[in-house]
């Protein structure tokens, strides 16, 4: 059993199948057709709702792809959709702005664009562009170029008025109290089950008494096998609210992440440490999917393509895996075995991601190459990490995505840097050597050639920034 | 009498917002899936070939019915009526019939209670086929004479002494990509079947009355049998033109074998599959022209690739034609056509329909010249201009009257300042070594009116009830455009009554019969014509009346700002209504209308296909990395010509997002296929429409300001759905133009379209290759 609020109204459910996704429970179950679907795929973000959930004191709005949501993991959380803005008849000021600024013509993906401009104004302190453009980044519109779009989420952001969520905000906090899970729950119907255990040590037994089990984090890749593979998942253990996998810990020397913490909440952290892994999170797919994805998922997909691993092995990150009650620690690079293989065990799962600490000389920085600057996946991906002593290479990772079956380090090129003066004439046989390293591809996103041009490109690019961090030579970057 | 002196609010001319706006925001709007559905209700899913070019051994659908909850499943063979559904001519059966002609063709129907249980039956279907040679790519249709239509070909003086006597030649080739239209909501239809074996149709099209025909065709009724109903899509952009039709048949034949209530709604990848797009493009140019770049004579091949089927192809084809000169006069020009056949999805009507691709030919040819000659590109550009007295007919002998372009041009070069912008990117360039910027101005002229003539007609239908509340109904279609709010406008300034008194209804056949589809920018053009013919029709009777029921004049009886003034008295409109009403006057009348002057003649290949021509120009300026070839839009100035605007708000909407629709066109869209003939780039992660962050860091849209068209349209306003989708030409220009300055512009990089990141590196690989080659032979000089 679940329970949740749809809007303000309490709902349970009790026999429904966990295959069945947020959007489709909306349209098909209740009839709540406000909601669109444009891709089920998490690409278009006409299906975006918005999520509250309770830290606190306070509740913390995010936004989503409902086609991407399984129902069971609503369970103690508000669900908001695009019908429960309005009040008393009036247009919520975010819908207001839309209309005002002209902010619709076809319509199909306005309520989605109002859902997140709604989260804007409820997260947000005032206007500000780049983070519009970020809560926006993920909502396609086809028919505007978006300028009305941008001018209505100013002036909803500018007016940010009191709404009936912040008025019945202490009514919502205790019903959210209410509603915590204090134990495992189970949603299960047609045939289907999904377990939402609370602590470690639950889900580590649940995985093992189940081992056939699919574990359910974010829900951002698991879920296009249901939507767009049209596959059943019999079994789900749904990690998210596992609260020990959603913690964040700094230590002198290195930063444990818990594997089911979201890429929204990795941000600040890694962003502070990194700088440059707040360029590659802010292209990180979309808002929606950044909220929902965690980086413990983006690593146990095993996707060559994943934009997470490349900076993530480049940093020397290492991971804990869990099976039952044992624990070992390995290095990332020892992961990732074969497309879409890992080392990982029946019934073993991610339990946190270890970063070092930035050194003092921190020559970390990394590289995304797509069509689309904004919510596109890699052609390629590259980081670059190196230690200098006396203008000689005294160590270097390196590594790519979109160059291999899986997201590698780049051996040879490393060999070829290591112990040499860092000057154009090693840089030039360290490019080379990426040819030992990788023979990539070629598909929609890029040809082999673009791309071993490009895995070249950046290593002499990351050596400019290096030499001459006051020009800009990113087209992000430029202003 | 204060009231009445007071201008209306919500005429025309007025930044009123779209009808549906309030509707929009709240999800109250109700698109086809949104629709209550019905106990009984069936949906349906086609199973697709997974074949380029094929013949059917066996098609067993036994195993389909194993699968709880299925209904029907059907072939070609239990299609009750005809089976093709071609637009203009046959080549598109409804379910492959002995062979299949691309991957994603429709092979069997099933119906079932859900769309997963009638997905998984369509699946365990068993097809066997044996395989045929596929034509996968253009170039080779080209060579081999393989085409879905018969060429054309229009020809002015002689092109080939013209060439052999300019001063300057070059010749190129070109390929041009296509476009998937990516309208949110996906195709669908719904239908319900009547008493009278017709059937009631709710459909996403812009074409109900062909809906209405092919509907009637496929299960074999009369079309007054069938009544489609059509109340907004969610995007069309010409997708849904005559691509709508497949669902809806589709669903009408399983609710006439049923008697169920069937619904068809493409899941994304399959819309992508299954629908054509904007005709990917092949050109090969061999241009004369002088020192100054001014063109003496053009031999200009354009091969579109249709697809496997002619679909619209004819017209497609032709537009492109007559916009290879865009505001250009081209000196002796043989322009050739050829409508190529590939084993693809159809190819179809795209926003601009042809004319971007002919447009984005000439414009790279203008590059071509400019940096031949190391000139600046807008300096050939206007070089080339249309004159107003002289050089002012088109090679398919159309005079281009009210020329604006080179006015046009002026005041946009001035007022984005770009001489001074252009020198300051000069300097730009050498200062940085990895970041280079560009810029580019383009022009657009676009010809109105749909060039198959007959289908520049509209009706309307307009009532008036008794308590003063009006319906307007007509045959365009809602797909975003602000067309019903548009019409409505030139209703309620008629009437002198304010927009809330008028409702629009759904577009339906059973209001406004034969009508044509809502495309080549026309909609408000001709319905907003024949709805204010049918308003004026109504008002001419309620003056006529009031002259008579006052004994005045009937220059006395004056509609003003919801009231109707006679003499010293004034009455609210709603009050006139009524005593009409009493006095058995009328108060509903249809409204009809076609577009004078145009006429063209195939067989000699002139005329004057268009009422008019609508302008514009775009100056972009782009940032190009050239270790990457990622790119930014920097900033982008555009000044478009919409006559006098019937809402501002409404045309603004259009050009910014036409803009970036082509803009997206040319950049980061890139339809690619497999070897074996399937799309690769089948859903919205591997095909990126732009998002926010693409749109122009600095955008600046004017419009034309105190410009009428100086032919008689709807309150002398210019269509403005397609034209501005040629401004983002613009950007692909300036990504040519920051790659160029690699070679200190003396190397054009002519990119392929779209110019994706990677197309971009490998102009910049080009132009520092063609430097090397070029300093290898002054050394040895």
């Amino acid at each position: 059993m679940i329970r949740f609020l749809l809007n303000q109204e309490l709902r349970v459910e009790q026999d429904l199948d966990p295959n069945v996704t947020v959007l489709n429970y909306l349209r098909e179950h209740l009839g709540k057709t406000g909601t669109k679907e444009g891709c089920a795929s998490g690409d278009c973000g006409a299906c975006t709702v918005v999520v509250g959930e309770l830290e606190g004191d306070r509740i913390r709005y995010r936004t989503l792809n409902s086609c991407l949501t399984f129902v069971a993991s609503l369970n103690g959380k508000q669900l908001i959709t695009v019908e429960g803005l309005k009040d008393n008849g009036q247009l919520h000021s975010v819908q207001q702005a839309m209309v005002d600024c002209h902010g619709s013509q076809c319509g199909f993906c306005t309520p989605g664009f109002v859902m997140s401009m709604f989260a804007l104004q409820k997260n947000g302190t005032g206007y500000d562009k780049a983070a519009t453009e970020e809560a926006l980044a993920g909502n396609l519109c086809r028919c505007t170029g978006y300028r009305p779009i941008i001018d209505a989420a100013e002036q909803s952001c500018k007016a940010g008025s009191q709404d009936q969520f912040d008025r019945q905000h202490e009514a919502t906090l205790a019903q959210l109290r209410k509603i915590q899970p204090d134990a495992t729950c189970e949603l299960n119907g047609a045939d289907n089950r999904s377990f939402t255990p609370l602590t470690v040590a639950d889900l580590a037994e649940l995985y093992v008494t189940h081992p056939d089990a699919r574990l359910l984090a974010g829900g951002t890749d698991l879920a296009l096998e249901v939507t767009q593979m049209h596959k059943r998942l019999p079994v789900m253990i749904y990690v998210g609210n596992v609260a020990e996998l959603k913690t964040v810990d700094t230590f002198d020397d290195r930063i444990e992440i818990g594997a089911a913490v979201p890429l929204t909440d990795c941000y600040d952290v890694l962003s502070r440490e990194y700088p440059d892994f707040a360029d590659l999170l802010h292209r990180f797919a979309s808002l929606q999917i950044r909220n929902q994805g965690t980086l413990g998922g983006n690593i146990g997909n095993a996707s060559p393509i994943g934009d997470s691993p490349p900076a993530l092995l480049a940093l020397g990150a290492n991971i804990v895996l869990r099976q039952g009650n044992s624990s070992r620690t390995i290095a990332l690079e020892d992961y990732f075995v074969d497309y879409r293989v890992t080392v990982q065990q029946e019934s073993e799962f991610i339990e946190k991601i270890i970063v070092p600490r930035a050194p003092t000389e921190n020559n970390f920085r990394v590289y995304k190459i797509s069509k689309r600057l904004d919510d596109d996946i890699s052609a390629v991906c590259g980081a670059f990490n190196l230690q200098l002593e006396d203008g000689t290479v005294t160590d270097a990772r390196i590594a790519f995505g979109g160059m291999a079956a899986i997201p590698k380090r780049a051996r040879h090129c490393e060999q070829a840097l290591l112990g040499k003066p860092w000057d154009d004439e090693t840089l030039e046989t360290a490019v080379r050597a990426l040819a030992e390293d990788f023979a990539p591809i070629s598909d929609f996103r890029a040809s082999k050639e673009y791309r071993l041009l490009i895995a070249g490109n950046l290593l002499r690019k990351y050596k400019m920034e290096l030499s001459a961090p006051e020009q800009a030579i990113r087209v992000t970057a430029h202003v | 009498m204060a009231l009445v002196r007071q201008d209306l609010k919500t005429g025309v001319g007025r930044k009123i917002p779209h009808e549906s706006a309030g509707k929009h925001v709240s999800g109250e709007a109700v698109y086809i899936d949104d629709r209550l559905e019905f106990p009984n209700q069936l949906h349906v899913y086609a199973r697709l070939s997974d074949r380029p070019h094929a013949r059917i051994l066996k098609i067993d659908t036994a195993p389909c019915y194993e699968i709880p909850g299925v209904r029907i499943a059907i072939t070609s063979k239990d299609v009750p009526g005809q089976l093709d559904i071609g637009a203009v001519v046959p080549g598109d059966p409804l379910l492959a019939d002995g062979k299949v002609e691309y991957v994603g063709q429709p092979v069997i129907a099933v119906a079932a209670n859900s769309l997963e249980t009638a997905r998984k039956a369509a699946m365990a279907a068993v097809i066997e086929y044996e395989d045929l040679e596929p034509v996968l790519c253009v170039e080779e249709a080209l060579k081999k004479k393989h085409f879905v239509l018969d060429s054309h070909q229009h020809k002015r003086g002689d092109s080939a002494k013209a060439l052999a006597s300019a001063p300057h030649r070059l010749q190129g080739s070109l390929h041009i990509g296509g476009q998937e239209h990516f309208y949110l909501e996906t195709q669908i239809s719904s239908v319900i079947p009547t008493e009278d074996d017709g059937m009631i149709v709710y459909t996403s099209s812009q074409n109900p009355t062909e809906i209405q025909k092919l509907v009637a065709e496929v299960i074999d009724v009369p079309m007054h049998k069938v009544m489609v109903d059509m109340r907004r899509m969610g995007g069309g952009f010409g997708g849904k033109e005559t691509q709508a039709a497949g669902p809806a048949c589709m669903a009408a034949v399983i609710a006439r074998l049923t008697g169920q209530p069937t619904k068809m709604r493409l899941p994304r990848v399959d819309d992508m599959t299954i629908t054509g797009k904007r005709h990917p493009f092949y050109v090969e140019y061999d241009v004369g022209f002088d020192d100054d770049g001014r063109l003496h004579g053009i031999d200009l091949t354009l091969a579109g690739n249709c697809g496997y089927s002619p679909d619209l192809s004819g017209s497609i084809v032709d537009r492109a034609m007559f916009h290879a000169d865009n505001a250009y006069y081209l000196g002796d020009a043989t322009v050739t056509g050829y409508r190529c056949k590939t084993n693809t999805a159809s190819n179809t009507a795209y926003r601009g329909f042809g004319g971007p691709q002919g447009m984005v030919a000439i414009e790279s040819i203008m590059d071509h010249i400019a940096r031949t000659l190391g000139r600046d590109p807008l300096d050939v550009r206007k070089h080339n201009y249309y004159g107003t007295e002289d050089r002012n007919v088109t090679h398919y002998y159309q005079t281009v009257e009210d020329n604006q372009i080179a006015e046009l041009t002026a005041e946009l070069e001035a007022s984005s300042e770009y001489q001074r912008r252009r020198r300051e990117i000069a300097e730009f360039n050498r200062q940085s070594p990895i970041l280079k910027k560009g810029i580019a101005m383009t022009p657009v002229k676009f010809g109105i009116s749909f060039t198959a003539t007959f289908l520049n007609q509209a009706g309307a239908l307009v009532h008036i009830y008794t308590d003063g509340s009006i319906h307007l109904n007509h045959g365009g279609t809602e797909m975003g455009q602000g067309l019903n709010t548009k019409v409505a406008q030139v209703v309620a300034e008629e009437f002198q009554v304010d927009i809330d008194r008028i409702q629009v209804t759904a577009t339906n056949t059973d209001k406004v019969p034969n009508t044509s589809p809502t495309a080549a920018s026309s909609g408000a053009d001709l319905n907003g014509k024949a709805a204010q013919n049918a308003a004026i029709t109504i008002r001419n009777r309620l003056v006529a009346f009031a002259a008579r029921h006052f004994d005045v004049t009937e220059e006395d009886v004056e509609f003003r700002n919801n009231h109707v003034r006679v003499r010293e008295q004034v009455l609210p409109f709603e009050e006139l209504i009524q005593l009409a009403y009493f006095n058995q006057v009328s108060l509903s009348s249809t409204g009809f209308y076609r577009t004078p002057k145009i006429f063209y003649d195939h067989e000699k290949a002139r005329g004057r296909p268009f009422y008019y021509f609508a302008y514009g120009a775009a100056c972009s300026e782009v940032l190009v990395d050239t270790l990457t070839g990622e790119y930014r839009m920097l900033r982008t100035d555009i000044l478009h010509d919409v006559g006098a605007s019937l809402n501002p708000a409404i045309d603004i909407g259009q050009v910014e997002g036409a803009f970036v629709q082509g803009m997206g066109w040319l950049t980061m869209e890139e339809l690619v296929w497999n070897q074996q003939g399937r799309l690769a780039t089948n859903g919205p992660a591997s095909y990126k429409i732009p998002a926010v962050a693409d749109m122009p860091a600095d955008f600046r849209v004017q419009l034309v300001e105190n410009r009428k068209n100086k032919e008689d349209t709807i309150f002398n306003s210019k269509a403005v759905g397609e034209p501005p989708f040629m401004l983002g030409i613009a950007t692909w220009c300036a990504l040519q133009d920051a790659v160029a300055s690699v070679g200190d512009y003396r190397f054009a990089p002519l990119l392929d379209a779209p110019a994706t990141p990677e197309r971009v590196l490998w102009g910049v690989e080009k132009i520092k290759q063609a430097m090397a080659r070029d300093a290898v032979v002054e050394t040895v000089d």
